[in-house]
């Protein structure tokens, strides 16, 4: 039954353009931080009437900057993408009655929200598998090969830290009996993590602190964010059981 | 095969169910009439494990049916009101690939049930196009062949039938003519029509209540009113407004020429309407003592049920 949801899942994702348009947004994310480094400094420098020494003032970019490029587009367009693309997905079923027509059959409710959480992270994983592609590319063509071990790494935790938000839009989506309630639910969720994220020894067990340990891992630091790893996984198996258990007792 | 004992439902302040008891046996067509809001698609609701009584109990083949429980609905086959389905699939797609094998179904066989049933609903020439562009009718008939893809031995149905044209109704309530052998039919209507063509029992429901359930024909002949018909050109509005004051007329309607008078009691009336006839000098085309029909039963049982 669960791989009958999740084929269908799937082609969802597919027929309804979510995984192009992950593929193709995160592609894009990938290629363009290596372009953005190389040669935003390119730009201002040509800027006409700049002041005298300002010039020898901007660095030249090297591959931090593509990291440091990279990992804040995930944060800000990758992670608003990863919402909106997953914020909609339970409560337009049984906004349209498609949950209700599922439900009538011997479906067990926890693998309908199952299944749509592994179909988005896979198209998510997948669009995250050639930004990185694309950024390990251009970054050697542009600067110098990036450590590729410890980008992959990078990307693992960038692979969580996004999984952390499609899981929680997806649980305000289930809590919600509308699209409109669904999007809303989901950004609470989002921007409470997000908030918490800042709160000092707390924001320490929060997603946000993946992508400053994976940063410091590529530069050559050791990873210490192990508690932001354990919270997050926590948050987000906590996200998904409470999902799961909320649409077990709904009444539809 | 489908009982229902005491079943209460409350939305706010509203009381869907009032102490509802029925029982279906095996079999059967039943028909599960009332007008709109009556409880009709909340007991439906219920016994397909989508909403939990507030009170009261219900039965499938039974197992009592319970809020969310996946066995039970390997036995039925359900129709909601609006079937609602996902634009982007095609009707092959949505029954080979996901409502067949969600009841266990092989691939091969999912495929050959699903071929056999678009056929049987009239879908066959549509089966690969995309759902998004199917008309109100077309949906319909998907959602009875997706209801009887695994052969369920319990059908409930609501509405199967209102969003067709009279040629489609004509086949669908054949085809479900066709099921009594195979599976006990629950049928939820307000189309007296319907009932009157396929059903064996009728269940006439209202403000959550069953007010009568019995064989169609003997709710007929014990709850059918007599009615007097006078059909005529003339002034007809001026006479029916003083026939409702005639010994044993309970009821006048006027429409397309046609006084209905319904009487208590036939034989006892009709002199006394002649002679009102014949006394104000109306021009009449006919006068006819008609048979009871369902619709006037619902009618007299729906107007003198109980209200909260």
């Amino acid at each position: 039954m669960f791989m009958t949801l999740l084929k269908k899942e799937l082609r969802e994702q597919r027929r309804t353009h979510r995984l192009l348009i992950f593929l193709a947004a995160f592609t894009l994310i990938g290629l363009l931080s290596p372009l953005i480094a190389r040669y935003t400094p390119v730009l201002l420098r040509s800027i006409p009437d700049l002041p005298a020494g300002l010039a020898e003032l901007i660095p030249d970019p090297s591959i931090k900057d593509v990291v440091d490029q990279y990992l804040k587009n995930f944060s800000q367009i990758g992670l608003l993408l990863v919402v909106v693309l997953t914020m909609g997905l339970v409560a337009q079923e049984k906004e349209r009655g498609t949950a209700a027509m599922l439900f009538s059959k011997p479906v067990r409710r926890a693998t309908f929200v199952l299944g749509k959480w592994l179909a988005s992270l896979s198209s998510l994983l997948a669009g995250l598998a050639l930004a990185a592609v694309g950024c390990l590319l251009y970054t050697y063509i542009l600067f110098e090969p990036l450590p590729v071990a410890d980008f992959l790494a990078l990307n693992a935790l960038l692979a969580v830290f996004l999984g952390v938000y499609l899981t929680l839009a997806l649980a305000g989506s289930a809590l919600a009996r509308s699209q409109s309630m669904g999007a809303l639910a989901a950004f609470v969720l989002v921007v409470l993590v997000l908030v918490l994220g800042s709160v000092p020894r707390l924001g320490d067990y929060m997603p946000g602190q993946l992508l400053a340990g994976g940063h410091a891992l590529l530069m050559g630091g050791s990873f210490d964010a192990w508690p932001a790893l354990a919270g997050s996984l926590v948050l987000a198996g906590l996200a998904l059981l409470g999902a799961c258990l909320f649409i077990e007792r709904e009444e539809l | 095969m489908i009982r229902v004992e005491n079943l209460v439902k409350t939305y706010g302040q509203v009381r869907a169910l009032d102490g509802l008891n029925l029982r279906v046996e095996a079999g059967k067509v039943y028909g599960f009439l009332g007008p709109n809001g009556a409880g009709k698609t909340t007991t439906l609701r219920i016994l397909s494990g989508l909403a939990r009584p507030d009170a009261g109990q219900a039965w499938i083949m039974e197992q009592p049916v319970a809020f969310g429980s996946a066995p039970l609905r390997k036995m039925i086959g359900v129709l909601p009101e609006e079937p609602a389905f996902y634009p982007w699939m095609t009707p092959r797609e949505l029954l080979r690939d996901l409502t067949a094998p969600l009841y266990g179904m092989s691939p091969a066989d999912s495929a050959r049930k699903t071929a056999a049933l678009l056929e049987r609903v009239g879908l066959s020439s549509a089966a690969d196009r995309r759902i998004g562009g199917f008309s109100r009718g077309m949906r319909q008939r998907l959602g009875l062949a997706q209801a009887l893809v695994h052969q369920p031995s319990i059908l409930l149905l609501d509405e199967p039938v209102s969003a067709l044209d009279p040629a489609g109704r004509k086949e669908v309530l054949e085809l479900i003519d066709s099921l009594r052998q195979q599976a006990t039919i629950l049928l939820s209507t307000h189309i007296l029509a319907d009932v009157e063509r396929v059903c064996d029992v009728v269940g006439i429901i209202h403000h959550g209540r069953l007010v009568i359930e019995a064989e169609r024909e003997s709710l007929l002949e014990r709850y059918g009113v007599p009615v007097i018909e006078v059909e005529s050109e003339g002034a007809l509005q001026a006479w029916s407004e003083q026939a409702g004051s005639l010994p044993g007329v309970e009821q006048v309607s006027l429409a397309n020429h046609t006084a209905r008078l319904r009487v208590k009691d036939a034989a006892t009336s009709l002199p006394a309407v002649l002679q009102s006839i014949i006394g104000q000098g109306l021009p009449v085309a006919r006068v006819e003592i008609v048979r009871p029909s369902l619709e006037d039963v619902f009618l007299r049982l729906t107007e003198e049920a109980p209200q909260q």
